[in-house]
């Protein structure tokens, strides 16, 4: 690791301010990313500053109906809170099929939302990067894309978003709440949260130098079936390859689908949710619309296909 | 560590560093050509380790397993892999288990933390290292402290209601068996594939019968 030094903030706005002004500063929550990277100075932050320990690690109800998550909940706790487990199923399950028990403990909201791309060449110091340095090119690209994304890509970059949380959090409407350095508060919808590579991949959300995530409100519940469905190379402890959130309303006969492993960001196209009587197929004929595959990762679109077509059988056995 | 003379590397610093550049396969080995950066100020911790207060002055770098191991001689914890995807750094912090190679010393200032040796001592088992003895749970027993705590911890969280990826019903109470316990043991690899046997362990301790 480079040298840094290190400072716990006294406030959500401190922490902001502190960030904002002091020249290669980054926030620290769990830190399981963050120094996986900096062990690799692919993170070279000169300074640190903790936000742990400012009493944002409550989920409190909202005057809405819904819940309001602080940005430090840790994983495991989301998980396994009892109105989290019974109104937002989806919520629960996206985040148990991540990492593993011990990263959940430390790993939080916040962290969790910023998680930065596993593209085994953003990991490789080695190798060109437009996200790890940008003008440098892009190995992915006619490289090892197995994993790699389908939708929105650019021509500088083919990354996946490999957080399982923020898919569910796509199908549930999420709304991440932040600080900006000047103490003023600001809603962002999670749609618009993570941004797609275009020119610049290596601007990966809607936030700005030294903005703090200071909590994701989740609307008032919206009923029905929750699956959260991962494919993956082993059956534990590994990222997505591809995954599907969904909240099937068989009653009233809407769904909601939103998708992992596919894109920079979690994919979501209201328009195939408009299709659930045409099955699987015409799901995903509208919710992959668009999608640029290579020879290694064509084969994501029958995957998801077939994964919805899984989730949906298993909804009606619900 | 490529930021200081390699003559005047500690075994720490050597290890660290060598870790890193297996993991990257990219780390440069002429350190000493580098540059020297001046080390940033050590910071005061203070935490609670297996019952006893500590006090200690760190470079904010050093992670809580190096802290434990070379600051501390608590040898017990491993490092594996030192990017959080082995377990064998384990460590229960405030009474949750967590990879100890994927924080920092300095942000545990007030915590409480255990290690595979504030359960028991040879003579005075703690009843998972007894289960571990019993039911053979290791060969080479690099992975085995942090199986230990982890496995510990497991039966905790199932007690808790914490759901996992095979709970059928995240709204209710998970079982024990034989799937929980391995989807909940994931994050502990065993490069000697004792996992079965560190199943039977657990499930012994939890008095759990079937458990396949
Ligand atoms: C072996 C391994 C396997 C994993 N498998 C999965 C998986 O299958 N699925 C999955 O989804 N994830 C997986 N993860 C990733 C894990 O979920 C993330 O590391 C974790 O969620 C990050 O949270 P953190 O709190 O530790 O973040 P940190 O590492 O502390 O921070 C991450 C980033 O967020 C910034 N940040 C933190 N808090 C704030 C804030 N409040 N405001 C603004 N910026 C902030 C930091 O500056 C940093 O840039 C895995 C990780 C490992 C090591
Ligand atoms: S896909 Fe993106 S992250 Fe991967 S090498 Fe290309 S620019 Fe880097
Ligand atoms: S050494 Fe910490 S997980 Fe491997
Ligand atoms: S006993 Fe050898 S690695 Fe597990």
């Amino acid at each position: 690791m480079k040298p840094f030094t290190y400072e716990r903030a006294a406030s959500p706005a401190a922490a902001a301010a502190a960030v904002a002004r002091t020249p290669g500063a980054k926030f620290v929550a769990g830190g399981t990313n963050l120094l996986d990277l900096m062990k690799l100075q692919i993170e070279t932050p000169r300074h640190l500053v903790d936000v742990n320990r400012l009493g944002l690690d409550t989920i409190e109800p909202t005057a809405e109906g819904g819940l309001r998550v602080g940005a430090l909940v840790r994983n495991t706790a989301l998980a396994a809170d009892p109105r989290v487990r019974r109104d937002y199923g989806v919520l629960s399950r996206a985040l148990v099929s991540g990492a593993s028990g011990q990263l959940r403990n430390k790993a939080t909201t916040a962290g969790n939302l910023l998680q930065r791309t596993r593209c085994p060449y953003f990991y490789d110091t080695n190798q060109p990067c437009n996200k790890r340095q940008p003008g440098s090119g892009c190995a992915a690209i006619g490289g090892f894309n197995r994993n790699l994304a389908i939708l929105g890509t650019s021509k500088d970059c083919i990354a996946t978003h490999p957080s399982d949380m923020a898919v569910a959090m796509r199908a549930l409407d999420a709304t991440v709440e932040t600080v900006m350095p000047n103490g003023q508060a600001r809603r962002i919808a999670i749609a618009d949260f993570h941004r797609l590579p275009g020119g610049t991949p290596w601007v990966e959300t809607a936030l700005v130098a030294g903005e703090m995530i200071t909590a994701v409100t989740l609307p008032a519940p919206v009923g029905g079936t929750h699956i959260y469905r991962k494919v993956r190379d082993r059956s534990s402890y590994a990222f997505a390859t591809i995954s599907v959130a969904a909240v099937l309303r068989p009653t009233t006969g809407t769904a909601r689908f939103a998708f992992g492993g596919l894109a920079h960001k979690p994919w979501r196209v209201e328009a195939a949710e408009t299709r659930v009587d045409g099955g699987a197929k015409a799901i995903a004929a509208a919710a992959l619309a668009g999608a640029q595959t290579t020879d290694q990762n064509a084969f994501k679109v029958p995957l998801v296909e077939r994964t919805l077509a899984s989730v949906l059988a298993e909804g009606a056995a619900a | 560590m490529n930021d200081k003379p390699a003559f005047t590397l500690s075994r720490r610093g050597a290890l660290v560093g060598g870790a890193a550049a297996a993991a990257a396969g990219a780390v440069p080995i002429d350190a000493g050509a580098a540059p020297a950066q001046p080390a940033p100020p050590a910071v005061p911790v203070r935490f609670t380790v297996n019952g006893k207060a500590r006090a200690l002055e760190l470079d904010p770098r050093v992670t809580l397993l190096d802290a434990l191991r070379e600051h501390l001689e608590l040898t017990g914890s491993k490092k594996g892999c030192d990017h959080g995807q082995c377990g064998a750094c384990t460590v229960m912090v405030e009474g949750k288990r967590i990879n100890s190679c994927l924080t920092l010393a300095v942000m545990h200032d007030g915590d409480d933390i255990t290690t595979i040796e504030g359960l028991g001592r040879p003579g005075d088992l703690h009843p998972m290292q007894a289960a571990f003895v019993k039911h053979d749970g290791f060969q080479c027993g690099y992975c085995t402290p942090g199986q230990i705590m982890s496995s510990i911890a497991v039966l905790e969280e199932i007690k808790d209601g914490v759901p996992s990826y095979v709970t059928a019903d995240v709204a209710g109470k998970p079982a024990l068996t034989g799937e929980e316990l391995r989807e909940r043991m994931s994050g502990n690899i065993c490069r000697c594939a004792a996992y079965s046997n560190i199943i039977a362990a657990i499930a012994d301790v939890a008095g759990a019968k079937d458990v396949a």
